[in-house]
């Protein structure tokens, strides 16, 4: 790798471009799905001015609730901020980076869903249970399609770390793998952010929540926290996809990175599409959309295989 | 012949896919648009693969697959839904979600089965191994669906993958051969077709799990 | 070695004491008496000395000769011994306290004899694990499976303990026949160079590999796994553990199954050459076991039993990882066997942990609210803030998050497949890529089992009993948080662990590992710091938010979704519908039988709705044989007739058989 001068602190400037842009992630979505529709669409700027206003306002906590309604926002935020660092970016490796480090991406991830569904639970109301009962089974059935997917891209290309296979300089790896790949983590993409088909995140019935009905109870500071936190989420599982799919020059990093970032815009623009262009599929067909994840996945860990 | 190869090995990956995808679908309409995608890829692995390059006869047999599977067979089971009136599977024997499971095993069995077949190097062992798949995709959907619908689409399924199977290890077919063969399916098509009406005017379902008790 | 002397003379003492009457009625500190405190000493320096001789590597025997044929007293501690002892005494030692405490508002006769029990259980636990004779390994194997029956048969004033107990000890013997024959087989060999005594150290009856070897290995897996509750030999663990007190549950899962790995272990290392494919049968029989253990647990209403049918999961992880480690050692990949068995060794250490937590937790439960029923708990963490905390602290820690130590052992496994499944050599990829499928698919639903387990605590009460609940006395308190700190700090500090269990695994790879094992302890200070950096993010967004908030209104309110006017406890989700759309998915694998439906109108006045979920293999496998077992005992039956001279005929006739077989045809 031509070791340029200024590439040691690439991995520093993309955890602050992502801490900065990641809430325009859900207005590029909103905004593509108002297009379809024929509206205007709120402001690109708006999740910015929904999570002031909710840093600014007061709290109130369900009277069942203990501690654990407490810490589900900030443990959530605090795993999202550490599977960040962890990502590599536009052409440059992760701030954290090691053999192995896949596994603890996938589990820092599980952990941030263990702590909402927990902090879900502790309000012992029947609607944050319904969203909490179905978030845990259909991550249960999702996790396989994480972790297959990048080993099978990590077996073709080399290496333990996700730096390493996403990297400009990774091995060429076979294209129908790496299509297959992002198909699997297209599909987790959807699910973990809680997009149709999996899952509705614009209305409030009981037929379509999952993510949206178990934060029903946080206000003021927590509900910031989350907000933030999902719109990272997004960053972080697309910084994933655009690291298989977009070209990374390696002459130049500049634009490697700027290319990474109309990729990351690009995966919101195609997600704000999905969603206008399908249904939420009915509850008890979601497992079969997760399934197809793992079979992708699994599918290019056999074709590898020969 | 790399470009060549490549198209063919494109072709057999969405064969794969179609296969997991009708395995993962409740829906008969979108089963018959996959066998029909299904007929213009084996049309276009016959037209590829076939080991004589570009001639009339690949020509003839590539076009005549693919009018056979991709346009007269959905027609004429789109028919037979139409008469039927069924929109969908109702509950298979197995759920979609194992069934899709199943399909991914399938596909790692016929991976290793095609390392077991001794091969020439003209041969292109992924199309071996997907026309294996493609078999036992077959199969698996003729035993878990329940209606005749479902199990006619499992059995085109299933020709498709010997179909490819042949195509890929066969040195030499005699064009008599290939014409008996997609004849042979043609009647069967057609004439489940036939049937699967009938037995809808008679019974007023294509539920063949309950058609056990045939007797007069 | 002297410490295990001190630690095994004080625990007889103590189960002497334990049923001398007066001596048993002194309460000294708190409420224990001086048996008590004797074994709690005896398990402290025990575990001493077990820590020491596997920080120094330690490989000392002890040896007397016996009149028994075949057998000596002859002890061995090395250091895979020395961590399989950490666990017995460790626990055991622990949940000393905690059942005095637990049995203290109820005195009975019965107490001082179950605690005798319980010690000469413990001791028996240590000599099976320090035993270097097959004589000696069997008596303390045998005694072990005694002492455990008597203690799960403690309350046999129900049918539902005597039944479990029964099953407990039927299938500890049919377990220990397949080890008779696996040691006979080991023992044997040609005349001459068989083994003069069976004591580990000269069993060459399966030297040669070949078909002695795969016997052996195929025995041992079947024996030892019928004690860890590998599948299908576990349709005695659902049954025993919840019917056992609670101390007993923690020390059965927390100690007595590792046994049967230890067993494994030791027989592997003892056969030089092992058959090709006993790396994927291990592999296949960890997954079998991981799966199936938590797809059962998921439908468990029954919160002992949930912590039952997961100790089988995880006991198949632990075969997993030693299935890994296996065949690491076979096809020449050093770091594969040295990642596979630390990670092996470690989950037994974190298993007992947690695991021990978790039975210690219930048991609270069920002593405050006399509840184990999940369905009908609720809002305890309000009620009982330690312990329902430390609980779960405990399902956080097995359902392997990060920062606690169970997700240090899942990394350690899953880096070892990792490791192994790049590269050229395709069988390796094929089983390490099992490995992970399993790992993977095994990590979501365990989350989904202890998530549910966790309702029992979060929300309100669903009956009377979980309303008045209240907190635990101060030593189980106390118990449960030294384990929990454990948890924690392990989880913190990884790499300490990996390098203390080197000489172990160096001993199960028969390789040394010095190299492979500062690879991974490198990898395991980048998780440390990823875990330091989570933390901090913790603390640091909490700080923020109560800044924020500082001078603001935080009121409390009625929980708000979506204004439902008139919330009530029993609208909440209970367990069952907690997990239903898993259990849904999986309702045929599950076996599950459903009683009542959708209600027929549109104003049912009554219902009634039941789910039960009865064990695969004890209802399809061995009731049936059973059955057909006593079928033939049944036609044998005109066997019994009760005449004498019958039987004398019967014995006149066997003797002279045998005589003239013996100097008839050998004279």
């Amino acid at each position: 790798m031509t070791a340029m001068p200024f590439t040691s602190f690439m991995p520093f400037l993309h955890v602050a471009t992502a801490l900065v842009l990641a809430p325009l992630l859900p207005s590029i979505i909103t905004r593509v799905k108002a297009i379809f529709a024929g509206r205007r669409g709120a402001p690109l700027l708006q999740p910015y001015y929904d999570i002031a206003k909710l840093l600014r306002k007061s709290a109130v906590y369900g009277d069942t609730t203990t501690w654990l309604f407490r810490m589900g926002p900030t443990v959530g935020l605090a795993a999202v901020l550490t599977a960040l660092l962890l990502v590599p970016f536009g052409g440059s490796p992760a701030v954290l980076a090691f053999r192995g480090d896949i596994i603890v991406f996938a589990y820092v991830l599980a952990l941030a869903r263990a702590a909402t569904i927990v902090a879900a639970l502790d309000t012992g109301s029947s609607f944050e249970g319904m969203g909490a009962s179905r978030e845990s089974a259909f991550s249960a059935i999702m996790e396989p399609a994480l972790i297959l997917g990048l080993v099978a891209v990590m077996r073709k290309a080399g290496g333990g770390s996700l730096s390493t296979f996403l990297h400009p300089h990774r091995v060429e790896t076979a294209a129908a793998t790496t299509t297959l790949v992002i198909g699997a983590l297209f599909v987790v993409y959807l699910a973990e952010n809680a997009r149709i088909p999996v899952d509705d995140p614009a209305t409030h019935l009981e037929l379509t929540m999952v993510h949206e009905v178990m934060v029903l109870d946080h206000s003021g500071p927590d509900l910031a926290f989350i907000h933030y936190a999902a719109a990272l989420k997004l960053w972080v599982l697309g910084a994933l996809i655009v690291g298989l799919a977009v070209p990374q020059p390696a002459a130049s990093p500049w634009a490697a990175y700027a290319l990474a970032l109309a990729g990351i815009a690009g995966v919101a623009a195609v997600t704000g599409i999905v969603e206008s262009t399908m249904a939420r599929l009915r509850m008890a067909a979601v497992p079969s959309l997760l399934f197809a994840g793992s079979a992708l996945a699994g599918v290019a860990l056999i074709l590898g295989l020969r | 012949m790399i470009d060549q190869r490549f198209l063919v090995d494109t072709a057999a990956g969405l064969l794969v896919l179609s296969s997991l995808a009708m395995l993962a679908t409740s829906r008969i309409a979108t089963g018959i648009r996959l066998v029909a995608i299904q007929g213009l890829l084996l049309g276009a692995i016959a037209f590829l693969d076939g080991h004589e390059g570009v001639t009339m006869r690949s020509i003839a047999l590539g076009g005549g697959t693919v009018l056979l599977k991709s346009a007269l067979f959905p027609w004429l089971l789109s028919r037979a839904q139409h008469e039927a009136r069924v929109q969908q599977e109702p509950d298979p024997f197995v759920s979609y979600p194992f069934s899709l499971a199943g399909g991914v095993t399938a596909l790692g069995v016929a991976v290793w089965l095609s390392d077991r077949v001794t091969l020439t190097p003209d041969i292109d062992a992924l199309v071996v191994a997907v026309g294996l798949f493609t078999t036992f995709a077959g199969l698996l959907l003729l035993v878990t669906r329940r209606i005749a619908l479902g199990q006619v689409l499992g059995y085109i399924v299933l020709e498709n993958g010997i179909a490819t199977f042949g195509l890929a290890v066969a040195e030499q077919q005699p064009l008599l051969v290939e014409l008996g063969v997609l004849l042979d399916v043609f009647v069967a098509v057609f004439v489940m077709g036939i049937a699967i009406v009938h037995i809808n005017h008679e019974f007023d379902h294509i539920e063949v799990d309950q058609l056990s008790a045939l007797r007069d | 070695m002297a410490a295990m002397a001190l630690a095994g003379s004080l625990l007889i003492l103590a189960a002497v004491l334990a049923v001398v009457r007066p001596v048993a009625r002194l309460r000294l500190a708190g409420s224990l008496d001086p048996a008590a405190m004797m074994a709690i000493a005896a398990c402290a320096v025990g575990s001493a000395g077990a820590a020491y001789a596997l920080a120094t590597g330690a490989d000392e025997a002890w040896r007397v000769a016996w009149a028994i044929p075949g057998g000596a007293l002859a002890l061995h501690v090395d250091p895979l011994a020395a961590v399989f002892l950490l666990p017995v005494l460790v626990l055991g030692g622990l949940a000393i306290p905690y059942g005095h405490e637990y049995w203290a508002g109820t005195a009975s006769e019965d107490r001082h004899e179950a605690w005798a029990w319980f010690y000469l259980f413990l001791l028996s636990m240590a000599l099976v694990i320090l035993a270097a004779n097959a004589v000696l390994f069997l008596i303390a194997w045998e005694s072990m499976s005694v002492a455990a029956f008597f203690l799960v048969n403690h309350e046999d004033h129900d049918p539902t303990v005597r039944q479990a107990a029964w099953t407990f000890l039927i299938a500890a013997h049919l377990g220990t026949a397949f080890l008779l024959a696996m040691f006979t087989i080991l023992g044997g060999g040609a005349p001459g160079t068989g083994a003069e005594t069976l004591d580990f150290a000269q069993l060459r009856g399966a030297t040669a590999g070949g078909p002695a070897a795969a016997a052996v290995v195929l025995l041992a897996l079947a024996g030892f796994g019928t004690k860890a509750g590998l599948v299908p030999g576990h349709v005695w663990l659902p049954a025993a553990h919840p019917a056992a007190p609670s101390h007993v549950s923690a020390v059965l899962s927390g100690a007595m199954l590792k046994t049967g790995i230890y067993g494994l272990l030791r027989v592997l290392t003892l056969l030089p050459v092992l058959p090709s494919w006993t790396g994927w049968l291990l592999i296949s029989s960890g997954l079998l076991s991981g799966l199936f253990g938590i797809v059962f647990a998921i439908a468990q209403r029954d919160l002992k039993r949930l912590l039952a049918d997961s100790s089988i999961e995880n006991l198949g992880v632990i075969v997993l990882g030693v299935g890994i480690g296996v065949v690491g050692v076979q096809h020449d990949a050093p770091m594969v066997a040295a990642l596979g068995f630390s990670g092996a060794l470690l989950h037994v250490l974190n298993h007992a942990l947690f695991k021990g937590l978790l039975f210690l937790g219930a048991g609270s439960v069920l002593h405050a609210t006399g509840e184990r029923n999940l369905d009908v708990l609720g809002g305890l963490l309000k009620r009982m803030p330690w312990t329902g905390g430390l609980f779960l602290i405990g399902a956080a820690a097995i359902a392997a998050l990060p920062p606690l130590n169970g997700f240090a052992s899942e990394f350690l496994l899953y880096s070892a497949a990792l490791e192994g499944v790049g590269g050229g050599d395709r069988r390796m990829a094929v089983a390490m890529l099992a490995a992970i499928l399993g790992l993977a698919l095994i990590g979501g639903l365990v989350a989904a089992t202890y998530l549910r387990a966790a309702l029992a605590f979060t929300g309100e009460p669903r009956s009377e009993a979980a309303a008045h609940a209240h907190e635990s006395g101060p030593a189980m308190r106390t118990v449960m948080l030294i384990l929990a700190a454990a948890c924690v700090v392990i989880g913190l500090v990884p790499m300490l662990m990996i390098r203390a269990l080197e000489p172990a695994v160096a001993q199960l790879a028969r390789a040394d590992v010095a190299v492979a094992t500062v690879g991974a302890a490198g990898v395991l200070t980048r998780v440390t710091a990823v875990a330091a950096i989570l933390v901090c993010f913790t603390v640091l967004l909490s700080v923020l938010r109560a800044r924020l908030l500082a001078g603001r209104s935080v009121r409390r309110g009625p929980v708000w979704s979506t204004a439902y006017l008139a919330p009530a406890p029993s609208m909440q989700y209970s367990g069952a519908s907690f997990v239903q759309p898993l259990t849904g998915l999986l309702s045929r694998v599950l076996g599950q039988q459903r009683e009542g439906g959708v209600p027929p109108a549109y104003f049912p006045s009554a219902q009634r709705f039941a789910i039960e979920t009865p064990g695969l293999f004890r209802e399809y496998v061995f009731v049936p044989a059973f059955r057909g077992v006593r079928w033939i005992a049944l036609n044998l039956r005109w066997m019994q007739h009760g005449r004498i001279q019958l039987y004398l005929v019967n014995i006149a006739a066997t003797l002279l058989l045998l005589l003239v077989w013996k100097l008839g045809f050998h004279g």
